[in-house]
């Protein structure tokens, strides 16, 4: 019998075991791992796509004295991208390492992916802690991997926040223990009954989980760490990581705390999105580096997502569908745009040793196809047509006027016009006058290899047109989450 | 009592955490931090006297201490990194 | 700051005001249920009579094998920081006898705990805390390697939990067992071997984590360890 779930965490976690016990052959262990590890996801998406939601009892225990794992239509989405966007980044790495780092990079990463989708197939509240833990831990590790000072602290600070979210979730976890008598996420909905106790335990939870999703205010961390750390990290951590947290948000909210998540907490919410988005937007349009930049537009993106939560919370069931299919698809083509900005972003300053805007123009006319995943990448920030964003934002305006909460569109229009201003004065600055006048000197470039554009590309192409065209199958996927 | 202490402790550990600067401090506040949560599962194991404790949130903490330590001793590393770049 | 202080600590004692208040409640309300009940009910069915490793090592083992990958991802992380700190001077001789006598204590009374984990309080990860204390005993006695084998053995030692733990639970669920399922008549010594192996991944990952960096390979003896840390 063939578990593609346990396969999907299984595997990564021995690669990572055999890549760290061979360090000289890690990259080949490495990529080995990657595509088997997205083999075995991409096939538990498929099995859930076609027959519905897949569990699985280790153990053979069953829930409530063992744990689960457990894939429905959101897990399956998120495992989707997460897995191509983490073998794109593989791919990359082979190129971007060098031979030093690589040996701590692979084993480390190949933890990290572990996590990733231990967190989405999780149906256990204190097996959540312990992936959330492994996560954090290994992007911490692998946010301060080029040991420079201000990469170190940045990350250690990450690592330090990231506990503290941790134990406010944990303690969440002990009272629903204490109340409920069991972890199980869906057996704790059952017994879960509306009251002072789950409200407590619910705000605890969140507010552990919105600390590792860097929800504004609570986003401090997440800019420094994500500039300083490699890029192939940072693409991983702005992509992947955080919306791990997102997605354990949503999945309480929905399977858990559906009777105390009420209009009050999901307008608390919207405020936090709103004012994410136009902060992160107007930092990123001031950042003076690219991967400060695209830092800052997660943030802003998060606070998106959040934007759909005061919706979602009062919304009778067909808008609901709707809308939690917007919320997913914005994660997704974000998650995908994103990763491929961040690498676009490392092979510029590869090129040429820094990555301030200003003075990007002549690496990024020196490799047309890294100036191209720009532009993509942009149009998705952005959220033109036809890309994933663009349905998105679309659903989230009509459905925000056809709930009476009008509000949430001028924030949307403020974000997009402030995304439209940094994603212009990052191509002006690569297909301007001023960077045509000045071409580089071909011996100040470091050559940069064509397998290590490859993966950038395609993410931004499947950001641009897969998700914006062909996103349709997506609601089909999500029939039947949530109560 | 033993659980209303544990919150205690977890209050204390988050209030030195956000008003004491300095690695080390931080940390150690963290630690104080997750003892709480700890000691607020080892009182919900206890039934009373006369009957064997809930073994359950005994190996929850004993998972939990271990994750502790560990993230403890990449911090603590990763401090250490930046008192001594050069060595 | 005073103000901010003082605003913090209002909060905080509202919230820990609003905390008691819900726990005492919940406990009060609730005295006894919970999974207490299932899981010693079914302690004689997981091959240990313990009712804590049985929960660790066989009912909630999932957890057991992410948290050994957690030591792993430190583990991994520290070493990636850097090279490890520099030793200690070698011991005067009252210590070097002292360590020459507790360190083979350690190992010893780690090794009972390990056994005696299956039936009594103790099991893997007390005995591989008394193994990382003795790693730590030595490196502070001026012993370099604290005990440790050389680099590559230990970048296997390191691992070694997670891969018996995985491979036994993917070769289970090759026989149609189902992952981390082990059958009743050799959960036993699935779980001993599984918890042997762990013990060791455990000790020489904390010896390990005690040096601070990647441990430097053919250190030579004749350098002279600066031991000026504090």
């Amino acid at each position: 019998m063939i578990d593609w779930l346990v396969l999907a965490i299984a595997v990564p976690l021995l690669g990572s075991v055999v890549a760290a016990a061979l360090p000289g052959r890690a990259s080949a262990i490495g990529l080995a791992t990657a595509v088997l590890t997205t083999g075995s996801a991409l096939a538990a998406s498929l099995v859930v796509a076609e027959g519905g939601s897949l569990r699985s009892d280790l153990g053979g225990w069953g829930a409530p004295l063992g744990i689960a794992l457990a894939a429905d239509g959101l897990s399956a989405a998120l495992l989707v991208m997460s897995n191509l966007v983490a073998l794109g980044i593989s791919v990359y790495a082979l190129d971007y390492f060098s031979g030093g780092v690589r040996r701590h990079f692979w084993p480390l990463w190949l933890l990290l992916w572990t996590s990733l989708n231990g967190v989405f197939l999780a149906a256990d509240l204190f097996n959540v802690y312990v992936t959330l833990e492994l996560l954090g831990i290994s992007a911490a590790a692998l946010g301060a991997l080029s040991g420079r000072p201000d990469a170190v602290a940045a990350n250690l600070r990450y690592l330090l926040v990231g506990l503290l979210g941790s134990m406010t979730y944990l303690l969440g976890v002990a009272l629903l223990y204490t109340e409920l008598g069991t972890l199980d996420i869906g057996l704790a909905a059952e017994a879960l009954v509306p009251g002072p106790l789950a409200h407590t335990a619910f705000a605890l939870m969140l507010g552990g989980l919105l600390l590792k999703a860097a929800l504004f205010p609570l986003h401090f961390w997440l800019p420094p760490a994500h500039s300083q750390a490699p890029a192939a990290v940072s693409a991983a951590l702005s992509a992947l990581v955080v919306k791990a947290a997102v997605y354990l948000v949503l999945r309480l909210w929905m399977d858990l705390f559906g009777p105390v998540a009420g209009p009050g907490a999901g307008a608390m919410l919207g405020v936090l999105g709103a004012a994410a988005v136009v902060w992160g937007s107007w930092r990123a349009f001031r950042a003076e580096r690219l991967k400060l930049l695209a830092a800052y537009s997660t943030v802003a993106q998060v606070g998106y997502l959040f934007l759909f939560f005061p919706l979602l919370a009062i919304a009778p069931p067909p808008e609901r569908e709707a809308l939690l299919g917007a919320l997913v698809l914005l994660a997704l083509t974000h998650g995908f745009a994103k990763a491929g900005l961040f690498l676009a972003a490392g092979l510029l300053q590869k090129r040429v040793g820094h990555d301030r805007i200003d003075e990007l123009g002549p690496a990024i006319q020196s490799l047309p196809v890294v100036g191209l995943t720009l532009g993509l990448a942009g149009v998705a920030l952005i959220g033109l047509p036809p890309s994933g964003t663009f349905i998105a934002k679309w659903i989230l305006l009509a459905e925000s006027i056809g709930a009476g909460q009008w509000w949430w569109a001028p924030v949307v229009l403020i974000g997009t016009l402030l995304a439209s201003a940094y994603v212009y004065r990052l191509l002006a600055n690569a297909f301007g006058p001023a960077a045509q006048a000045e071409p580089a000197a071909e011996g100040a470039l470091a050559p940069i290899g064509r397998l290590a554009q490859a993966p950038a590309l395609l993410m931004t192409l499947v950001a641009v047109v897969v998700l914006g065209l062909g996103g349709e199958p997506l609601w089909g996927l999500l029939e039947g989450v949530g109560p | 009592m033993y659980g209303l202490g544990g919150i205690l402790l977890f209050l204390l550990g988050v209030w030195s955490f956000l008003v004491h600067d300095g690695l080390l401090r931080k940390l150690i506040a963290i630690n104080v931090t997750g003892a709480g949560v700890f000691h607020v599962f080892i009182a919900v194991a206890y039934r009373g006297l006369d009957a064997a404790p809930d073994p359950v949130p005994h190996a929850l903490v004993l998972t939990g201490i271990v994750v502790a330590v560990s993230a403890t001793a990449l911090a603590l590393t990763l401090g250490q990194r930046l008192e001594r770049p050069d060595d | 700051m005073g103000v901010r202080h003082s605003l913090i600590i209002g909060l905080l004692a509202l919230i820990g005001a609003t905390l008691a208040w819900v726990y005492w409640d919940a406990l009060i309300g609730h005295a006894g249920t919970r999974l207490a009940g299932l899981a010693l009910e079914r302690v004689p069915e997981s091959g240990v009579s313990n009712p804590v490793t049985a929960v660790l090592l066989n009912f909630r083992a999932y957890d057991t094998l992410l948290e050994l990958a957690v030591l792993l991802a430190a583990i991994l992380g520290i070493w990636s920081s850097g090279p490890e700190a520099r030793g200690f001077l070698p011991a005067g001789p009252v210590l070097g006898a002292l360590t020459s006598w507790v360190v083979p204590l350690l190992i010893l009374a780690a090794g009972y705990l390990l056994w005696v984990g299956g039936h009594a309080p103790g099991g893997a990860f007390q005995a591989g805390a008394l193994l990382g204390a003795a790693g730590v005993v030595l490196r502070l006695s001026g012993e370099p390697s604290a005990g440790l084998p050389p680099l590559p053995w230990l970048r296997v030692g390191i691992g070694l939990g997670v891969l018996i733990f995985t491979l036994t639970g993917l070769a289970l669920m090759a026989l149609g067992q189902g992952f981390l399922t082990y059958p009743a008549a050799s959960a036993k010594w699935l779980i001993l071997m599984i918890e042997t192996a762990a013990t060791l991944s455990i000790g020489a990952t904390l010896a390990a984590a005690y040096l601070a960096g990647e441990p430097v390979p053919a250190r030579s003896t004749t350098q002279q360890p600066g031991g000026t840390r504090p």
